[in-house]
């Protein structure tokens, strides 16, 4: 769906955007992982055309990505949200998706479903500076995907929600995936990446440092940890328990028969196992060891 | 080219919406409406009569001072012993005082004038000028010449009429400096009224950060020129406005106010000159200015108003947009980035007001050439006629700084809109301009 090629955006004191290729699959839900700073917006303006990247390649369903014909497929939503505080909600939501190329009767079609779905009907006649903040995010999801792009892109789309009005937004870009959207989105919040995304990237320094599915990387950082919960004390294997709780044991195997070993204890003493499973790394620890690695590396190269 | 006019329809149609483009619409002539008839009305009514008291020690003046105008007259006193200037006035119930003693020419502590918070400029002109005419009087008198003779001559004036070389046509520059002025303040107005709208429309959407979300779907620079072009046609529909309701005030007017009509006939805007020169006149000479102002080219004068309003209002409401663009939320920084363009406009309408009176001077040709300034200039030239060469180079170097201007800001105005909570630096600026 999109293919991005060595794109970089350097400004007068940074590189924002130094050298990055991603592939996004259709219908897939991207993240854009990083801390503030670390080139996700300037990325995602290059994608929404609002900014030419100074050098690389924006492929865009296998062409070249050309801003005015491909915006009517995209649906972006900034990180700064904003719209037309002393315009009618109903005029304004009319306005940006006859902006997105729609006709006027497909609009009305639109914010006539968009409307039904998340009980905006009552909206119409009021202005913006009415709304509270959760309302106006809220009619601002909607604006942003009226015209049903097939790329949608959402720069922090959960910053500022309240958790009511977050699950009603998550919900809506889980049904927009299914339905085939390609949802691209940032945040600097790991535990909603690990929730929603299936394939993310790891940006730093505007460098991806991590790509993949989410997975495959857990996978690739995992560190054969391992949780057992006992009815009894186990009294063994003290040289792989690294964490212990009442008769909940953290394992670290050093090589793959020691599962074999410790399961096998257990049964072979009448130990029963309550609970047993493998401990993956949060993708925040994944981050932290990645970002500071990194951050080493830049330090051992500079010194 | 469909999506820039959904952006000029909506800049339009919410600003036509407001109430508040309704009351300036139908206020502003009112007001402009109110102020002409009260001066007018003002100034038909006589005002009080002042009386002022001649204390002529010189006894030069002797009895010679005696006419009297419907503003002044004369009263000869005398000072009682160790009476004050205020007292003399109170008692023989003056307003001014004027005190000759003896003279000999030249002097001008020789002639005093009084009066309870200083003397008008207007009263001491009308002293100063019957003074002299007495003085004169007296001279030729002590040269020989009779009090016949005098009279007869001063009777007497000659008369003259200007001709404009190209067309062989009788001008009037009174009525051409009046039409000038009135036409170059009007579109100084415009340009800062109405370019001042576009960089509060931009700001607004800067600081509500909906540019963001409307650049996505459509360009910069469509967005930029949607404005420009919406709030344009916001103050075109107002002047049309503005023009229906003065033309029906005008024809409604001698109505409300019976008598009135007449001095306002002409229904141009008038600079004093002309309005004190009117008041002077007979019904005959107030036919030749209406015929004068009749005379005028108003075809070439009201289609080269609506070209330099349209090119002065593009030219600078794209430079507006660009300083909207940079400012953040604090309105002080508006108010520095906006005096490299307040500046060329002052700058213009200094050089208009020199034009009316010499509308051929070297500093008036190239002000109504350099498009910063020609809107403002060369309106102020044209009633008095301006060669085809110039009017033309004119409007090519407006046309070009026009689109020169635009190319500019736009580059600006496209990075600007995306910069929040951050002051930008004219050596920056200068960097987005030169980036392609």
């Amino acid at each position: 769906m999109l293919e991005l090629q060595h794109l970089k955006k350097y400004y007068a004191t940074q590189k924002a955007v130094d050298d990055i290729s991603l592939t996004i699959r259709e219908g897939s839900i991207f993240g854009l992982l990083g801390p503030n700073g670390a080139g996700k917006s300037s990325l995602l303006r290059m994608v929404t055309g609002i900014t030419m990247p100074d050098e690389g390649k924006i492929m865009m369903g296998g062409e070249a990505f050309d801003p005015v014909k491909h915006s009517r497929y995209i649906g972006y939503m900034p990180e700064e949200r904003g719209l037309y505080k002393k315009m009618k909600i109903g005029e304004q939501t009319l306005y940006l998706a006859q902006l997105k190329g729609l006709s006027k009767i497909e609009s009305m079609q639109k914010i006539k479903y968009w409307f039904d779905k998340l009980d905006m009907n009552s909206w119409w006649n009021k202005k913006v500076e009415d709304l509270s903040k959760g309302m106006s995010q809220k009619l601002q999801f909607v604006t942003t995907v009226i015209h049903d792009p097939k790329l949608l892109i959402l720069d922090e789309p959960f910053s500022g929600l309240d958790p009511v009005n977050s699950e009603v937004i998550k919900n809506e870009i889980f049904e927009l995936a299914q339905k085939g959207t390609t949802i691209l989105f940032s945040t600097h919040r790991m535990e909603q990446v690990e929730e929603i995304c299936e394939d993310i990237a790891l940006v730093h320094q505007g460098k991806v440092i991590l790509n993949g599915s989410v997975v495959e990387i857990k996978q690739q950082f995992k560190e054969n940890k391992f949780r057992l919960e006992t009815d009894q004390a186990l009294n063994h294997f003290d040289e792989l328990i690294i964490d212990q709780k009442n008769t909940t044991y953290t394992f670290q195997y050093k090589e793959p028969e020691n599962a074999k070993q410790v399961l096998g204890y257990c049964l072979s003493h009448d130990i029963q196992i309550l609970n047993y499973q493998e401990l993956l790394p949060s993708l925040n620890d994944i981050f932290i060891r990645k970002v500071e690695g990194s951050a080493a590396r830049t330090f051992s190269i500079n010194s | 080219m469909n999506k820039i006019w959904l952006i000029i329809k909506r800049e339009y149609l919410t600003r036509v919406r407001k109430k508040s483009f309704l009351v300036t619409t139908i206020l502003i002539p009112l007001l402009i409406f109110g102020l002409m008839t009260s001066m007018i009305v003002l100034s038909l009514k006589s005002e009080q009569k002042q009386t002022i008291a001649v204390l002529d020690d010189s006894g030069f003046f002797k009895h010679k001072l005696d006419t009297s105008s419907e503003s002044y007259s004369f009263k000869y006193v005398d000072r009682m012993q160790g009476e004050s200037n205020k007292q003399l006035i109170e008692r023989t119930k003056s307003d001014i005082l004027l005190h000759v003693f003896p003279f000999n020419g030249m002097d001008a502590d020789s002639i005093l004038l009084y009066k309870e918070g200083g003397v008008s400029l207007s009263a001491k002109s009308y002293i100063g000028d019957e003074l002299n005419t007495q003085y004169q009087i007296r001279l030729l008198e002590s040269a020989g010449i009779d009090k016949v003779q005098i009279d007869s001559i001063n009777s007497r004036s000659l008369q003259m009429k200007s001709y404009d070389l190209e067309n062989n046509k009788e001008t009037n520059s009174e009525i051409a400096s009046s039409i000038g002025y009135a036409m170059g303040f009007l579109i100084y107005i415009i340009i800062f009224i109405y370019g001042a709208g576009v960089m509060r429309g931009v700001m607004e959407e800067k600081t509500n950060r909906i540019a963001e979300v409307i650049v996505s779907s459509v360009k910069p620079f469509q967005l930029m020129m949607g404005k420009i072009i919406g709030i344009g046609l916001v103050g075109l529909t107002q002047f049309i406005m503005w023009g229906v309701l003065m033309l029906i005030l005008q024809l409604a007017l001698p109505l409300l106010i019976p008598g009135l009509g007449e001095s306002m006939h002409t229904g141009m805007p008038m600079s004093p000159d002309v309005q004190t020169a009117m008041q002077s006149i007979d019904e005959n000479d107030k036919m030749k200015i209406y015929n004068a102002i009749m005379d005028q080219n108003w075809g070439m004068i009201l289609s080269c108003f609506l070209f330099y309003f349209l090119g002065g209002y593009f030219l600078y409401a794209a430079m507006f947009a660009a300083v909207g663009s940079l400012v953040n939320e604090d309105p002080q920084e508006a108010q520095q980035l906006t005096i490299p363009i307040t500046m060329p406009i002052i700058f213009g309408f200094i050089i208009m007001a020199t034009s009316v009176k010499d509308p051929n001077s070297s500093l008036s040709i190239f002000g109504s050439l350099f498009p910063l300034t020609s809107p403002i200039v060369m309106m102020a030239r044209i009633p008095y006629g301006v060669p085809l060469w110039q009017l033309i180079l004119s409007m090519v170097f407006l046309v070009l700084g026009f689109v020169l201007m635009t190319w500019l800001s736009a580059k600006i105005y496209r990075t600007g809109i995306l910069l929040y909570g951050k002051k930008v630096s004219w050596k920056e600026i200068i960097k987005w301009m030169r980036y392609s």
